[in-house]
């Protein structure tokens, strides 16, 4: 098998083969490496890469682990001690980690090896990996465009092989959209199934962190590596975590879709819209019975995303203060100098924006207004979907309503940035767990660009969510496409 | 609701110390008002009654055991210091 083969193989064909001795994990680990200096000067999906530690790790991995020498890559938002996190950012673009995540810690007691952090917008913020401050990401697909964001770092390398799977943040949508534009698999758990004990915090009623994989069996063993209840998270809850595996390839005969009518509407690709028909068809034909149901608050998810999360990004990133850590402007007048150098110099726009739009949200005199109704409109969402689950087992739709676009296509504007992320921000601001699976392709630009089918499932209902979503997968051959590079 | 003119960039910036050129204060402003204004469609809906949703699922009195944990010694805390000396952290003068 060459090396490039070995880095194409998911998961669960990678594991079998170590455990029957065919590859050794440092054999895994070198093939990846290599697969990176070859592809990742056109893909830039790494921010930082160590070998050393890495291969020690291989050479001493223990192979009946449930994930025992695979390579996983992670979102460089997430503290890997002794590793930079820089977040994307040039406020921490020196910082080391002191500590290990919680998620790192899981990963590595089942055997997974960790030797890269990938590319991300900065502090999570944005939709396209272009608000990265280091440097954008490009798709293994077209690498004229976005790979999307803001984990479009780890999207990309597990679309071009450069990892066996990876680690990213969804807040938003930021694991969903940019698996859809990557043409992977991506899982936002539900808010609280995994540990956000070490993860850089965006928007902490919203942040959940999740795997990028290659197939959904891949999605599910890595959420049995790392979901779980954490005594250092207090919003990470107790329930048991079963093995999500176990209802892969059962039949999802009579199990009941909803599609939600308020999605429906312009604004949708053409070819996204035919593909997400055709595999709504297709899971139709599965035995899975479809039926309409109604999101009426769909149309404030947006604006209800938009204030909470500023809101709470305004208060998490008041740390960011060149005091602890980080970047310190120099020669300050005083302190007030001192703090507004430091983050104005260390923030890029998109940040700054958002922090600026957070903190009005939150001020006196504009909280009631905004805040605090905006709160109170995100309980009407979380009733809208706790309605439609009483009718249904899972909801469908596109996860993005567009294909990827090209760099710089849409960094003028942010607002209409914000607006494509209509599919994914209600599942987040709801808590319900959500993935995206590959369901066909945009050819009417030219290149091959992939489309992704977003299911959406009751909060701690990912054993379900998976069992249809590998049912789809299986009817199919879209997971096997890769991009040529 | 508040009308979305009503932010003013500069000032909000400073509250949240962020220096910003004159540049960017005049771009964010225009760009803030396009976003407030999007979010404007939030006043029409009725929502008294409506207990905000502070948690996504809800919790509450998430307690653990008084017991002591180890933590960062002073040297890995100290470790991404700007500047540190006899384990402090230094920072400009604050008190005249």
């Amino acid at each position: 098998m060459t090396g490039a083969d070995l880095a194409a193989l998911t998961v669960a064909d990678l594991q079998q083969r170590i455990r029957a001795r065919e590859i050794s994990p440092r054999e895994a680990l070198d093939a990846v490496r290599v697969r990176i200096a070859q592809v990742d000067p056109k893909i830039d999906a790494y921010l930082s890469q160590d070998y050393e530690a890495a291969a020690a790790e291989a050479e001493s991995a223990n192979i009946e682990l449930p994930l025992g020498g695979v390579p996983v890559a992670l979102k460089d938002v997430i503290n890997l001690r002794g590793q930079p996190c820089t977040c994307g950012s040039k406020i921490l673009a020196s910082y080391r980690a002191p500590y290990d995540a919680t998620v790192a810690r899981k990963l590595r007691a089942a055997g997974a090896i960790l030797f890269g952090k990938t590319n991300m917008d900065e502090f999570a913020m944005g939709s396209s990996t272009e608000n990265s401050s280091v440097k954008p990401t490009r798709n293994p697909w077209d690498v004229t465009r976005v790979p999307g964001g803001s984990s479009g770092g780890s999207a990309a390398a597990v679309a071009a092989d450069e990892a066996i799977a990876a680690i990213g943040t969804d807040t938003g949508g930021s694991i969903r959209q940019p698996a859809a534009l990557c043409g992977i698999v991506g899982l936002k758990p539900t808010y609280g199934r995994v540990s956000r004990y070490g993860l850089v915090a965006f928007a902490s009623s919203l942040d959940q962190i999740g795997p990028f994989t290659k197939t959904v069996r891949d999605s599910a063993l890595m959420l049995n590596a790392i979901a779980g209840h954490d005594p250092l998270d207090t919003t990470a809850l107790r329930e048991p975590v079963p093995d999500y595996t176990a209802d892969l390839g059962k039949e999802i005969h009579g199990l009941r879709l909803g599609i939600p009518k308020e999605y429906l509407g312009d604004g949708i690709e053409k070819d996204v819209r035919e593909a997400v028909d055709r595999a709504i068809q297709q899971l139709e034909s599965l035995g899975a019975k479809i039926v309409e149901v109604s999101l009426p608050h769909t149309e404030y998810a947006i604006a209800v995303y938009y204030i909470i999360a500023t809101a709470e990004a305004s208060a998490n990133l008041a740390r960011f203060d060149g005091v602890r850590y980080g970047y310190r402007a120099g020669n300050a007048r005083d302190l007030l100098d001192h703090y507004g150098r430091t983050r104005g110099e260390g923030f890029g726009p998109e940040v700054k924006r958002r922090i600026i739009l957070g903190t009005y949200v939150l001020s006196s005199g504009y909280y009631d207004a905004y805040y605090l109704r905006a709160q109170k409109v995100r309980e009407l969402i979380r009733r809208d979907f706790d309605r439609a689950f009483e009718q249904v087992d899972a909801l469908v739709s596109p996860t993005s309503p567009i294909v990827a676009f090209k760099l710089g296509e849409r960094s003028a504007d942010p607002l209409q940035m914000y607006l494509a992320d209509i599919f994914t921000n209600a599942a987040n601001l709801a808590g319900i767990c959500g993935i995206s699976i590959p369901c066909g392709f945009s050819e009417s630009t030219g290149t091959r660009l992939p489309i992704g089918l977003q299911l959406m499932g009751k909060a701690f209902d990912e054993a379900r969510l998976l069992q249809i979503a590998h049912a789809y997968e299986q009817s199919t051959d879209w997971h096997k496409a890769r991009p040529a590079l | 609701m508040s009308k979305a003119t009503e932010l003013d960039v500069a000032y909000v910036a400073q509250l949240a110390r962020l220096n910003l050129t004159e540049e960017e204060t005049q771009l964010f402003q225009k760009q803030l008002r396009d976003v407030l204004h999007y979010a404007e469609k939030l006043r029409g809906l009725d929502v008294t009654e409506v207990e905000p949703a502070t948690h996504a699922i809800p919790v509450s009195n998430v307690f653990r055991e008084d017991e002591p944990r180890d933590g960062l010694t002073a040297e890995e805390a100290l470790a991404n210091a700007p500047r540190q000396a006899n384990q402090l952290f230094i920072v400009p003068k604050v008190v005249e």
